[in-house]
């Protein structure tokens, strides 16, 4: 509901990502079932008539991700979203996708696996979302909120992104950041313009070539021309990297931790600082591109780094290429649905400083 | 204007389409994949079309469809070029838009978005090129292979025991209320050629008012997957597939 604040309201962060994709101005939305996202497509199906967008709850999320390629091609600005499982199930297509150089949006509200796992939350499809996902050489943007208020946000960044550089962008949320509910600001309606899309399926005039939509060039020199093309689009996004950096000006030692995990490690640092530790955190907004400058860089600062995530250790294999063996970089997980808590982290923590604090002696 | 009937004082009576590009077919001589794409391309040509027609073209023989139609199009993942078709329909729902798939690509891996749309109504045409065979990976077992017929993956014949039975996968889309117009053609005479010609005709001009998906089956030979010369294919199939994959409409739009 609105209120007095600022047109500040609370909402669950799947409606608020919905409601942010209706203010972006998507013109289809295709998906299909599955917790803990589905707020997102019943979301849909209720606003989306009443704005004259197309919303299809389609027979599989393999079709819906086929629905996106046929529409973003055909010029539309579309999104999907689903949860782990069913972003498995995409996978062929997003590789289609981005190799057909197509902007669309995808979310993924992710849960525990692996399998059929369990729907509590989890940042286990982390190598899933940077490192390409399907076959082939090729990455999605991939952006991390951690609040509701980035749920919404990121919509507008993503589709922005997405079209900027003709790729597919990827939120990496998880079950909790989905679910939950908080205050958020939501995006102003009609502030992300159309873009032009002279290349897409809209029908051939007579004026111009016809346009072909296809990620086949079976002249192995041809495919490789189109990969270097690819790699190239990587190299210029690296501008686009974003992170947060929480008390690290005087500080020791340095969390990283994306999502949820990163709000678990904010109030972690307070904890810490109580205990006379001074630790600081950064926060990589853009898991794709990732940050590793501003990683880099902290190798002058700090004594040692402690990943935090809730997997078996994922993030951390790109945090300690960014480190690249300048300073000692340790991992704090949980799996399978499990979230750490402050506490957890605090803890892990103690110990590190604790054995730095021995071997100084 | 003077070229279009006249050559070099020689009265023109047939030529390629505009909607045709100079592209030379790569299908095997006597198949009736370019055949069938001539057919599309001259209603799209004749019925002015050409800027508000998009095609999707599969995986399979026909993969490369895209290489010769002169029209806008895009090339789907295997099985689903309807779910392509959906979304640039939902997008454009004032264009014609068509899906061009195989049997393996419709009927097999297909299968759930070749039902699924239709039974949506989705306002395309999907024209399904049945010859029981994969011919693009060379000769295998297709849905629609018939009982005892040898291919690279049932070389001692299709044993319904084991790989099923031939999928009459058009039969079971009349069944569904989002089915507007279901014919089966053929390609292997004029004659044939012709009434599938008016069938795409129909379909397009359906379209118009997108009253619901049309279906266009064309039951078509593959020389070199049935290992004979075209003519042998051609008396193959009016002796085997036609018995089993009658042709005729099975389902009219009601008074028309």
């Amino acid at each position: 509901m609105e209120d007095k604040n600022n047109g500040a309201r609370l909402m669950k962060g799947n409606e608020a990502l919905a409601e942010a994709a209706m203010r972006a101005d998507i013109d289809a939305y295709f998906g299909y079932p599955i917790t803990p996202q589905s707020e997102i497509l019943e979301y849909f199906t209720l606003e989306m008539p009443k704005r004259h967008g197309v919303v299809l709850q389609a027979e599989s999320e393999l079709a819906a991700i086929n629905m996106i390629y046929g529409a973003a091609g055909a010029g539309g600005r579309v999104m999907t979203s689903s949860s782990s499982p069913g972003i498995s199930l995409m996978q062929e297509a997003i590789s289609y996708i981005a190799s057909a150089e197509l902007p669309c949006l995808l979310v993924n509200v992710t849960r525990g696996g692996p399998g059929l796992g369990t729907i509590q939350p989890s940042q286990g499809d982390y190598f899933q979302a940077v490192k390409g996902g399907g076959h082939g050489d090729y990455h999605l943007i991939v952006l991390a909120p951690s609040s509701v208020q980035e749920m919404a946000d990121f919509v507008f960044d993503g589709i922005r992104l997405a079209e900027k550089y003709k790729t597919p962008a990827m939120i990496l949320a998880d079950g909790a950041l989905g679910q939950m509910m908080e205050k958020v600001v939501l995006p102003e309606e009609g502030s992300l313009p159309k873009t032009e899309k002279p290349w897409a399926t809209a029908g051939k005039p007579a004026t111009r070539e016809r346009n072909i939509i296809t990620s086949l060039f079976i002249d192995p020199e041809k495919m490789e021309g189109i990969n270097i093309r690819l790699q190239e689009k990587y190299e210029q996004m690296r501008d686009e990297v974003r992170f947060e950096e929480i008390a690290l000006d005087d500080a020791e030692f340095a969390l990283v931790a994306f999502g949820l995990s990163a709000r678990v490690c904010q109030k972690a640092v307070d904890l810490a600082r109580e205990k006379g530790i001074r630790v600081g955190l950064i926060r990589p907004i853009t898991l794709y591109p990732f940050p590793k400058e501003a990683i880099s860089n902290l190798t002058n600062k700090v004594k040692f780094f402690l990943v935090v995530e809730m997997n078996a250790g994922q993030m951390v294999e790109d945090v300690s290429l960014a480190v690249n063996g300048k300073r000692p970089v340790y991992f704090k997980g949980r799996m399978g649905g499990m979230v750490p808590t402050p506490e957890d982290v605090v803890e892990k923590l103690e110990s590190l400083v604790h054995s730095l604090r021995k071997s100084e002696i | 204007m003077q070229e279009d009937t006249q050559l070099n004082g020689f009265e023109v009576v047939y030529k390629k389409p505009v909607t045709l590009t100079d592209t030379p077919f790569h299908y095997c001589p006597g198949c009736g994949h370019s055949v069938v794409h001539r057919v599309l391309m001259e209603v799209i040509d004749e019925m002015g079309i050409q800027d508000k027609t998009i095609g999707v073209a599969p995986v399979g023989c026909s993969v490369f469809a895209y290489s010769y139609m002169n029209i806008d199009m895009q090339e789907a993942a295997h099985g689903r070029a309807s779910a392509v078709a959906t979304g640039i329909k939902r997008i454009h729902p004032d264009k014609f838009v068509f899906s061009y798939q195989g049997d393996g690509d419709l009927a097999a891996i297909g299968t759930a978005e070749t039902i699924h749309t239709v039974n949506r109504g989705e306002n395309i045409l999907m024209i399904f090129i049945n010859n029981a065979i994969y011919g693009m990976t060379g000769g295998q077992m297709a849905p629609t292979t018939l009982l005892n017929q040898v291919t690279s993956t049932s070389p001692y014949g299709r044993n319904c025991e084991t790989m099923g039975y031939p999928l009459k996968i058009t039969d079971m889309l009349v069944q569904l209320p989002g089915a507007y117009y279901v014919t089966r053609q053929s390609v292997h005479n004029v004659n044939a050629v012709r009434k599938l010609k008016k069938a795409v005709e129909k379909s397009f001009e359906y379209q118009k008012s997108n009253p619901g998906t049309c279906f266009i089956e064309v039951v078509s030979n593959c020389p070199s997957g049935w290992k004979m010369t075209p003519v042998e294919s051609n008396k193959w199939l009016e002796e085997n597939m036609f018995p089993v994959y009658p042709i005729g409409d099975l389902k009219v739009p009601s008074g028309k």
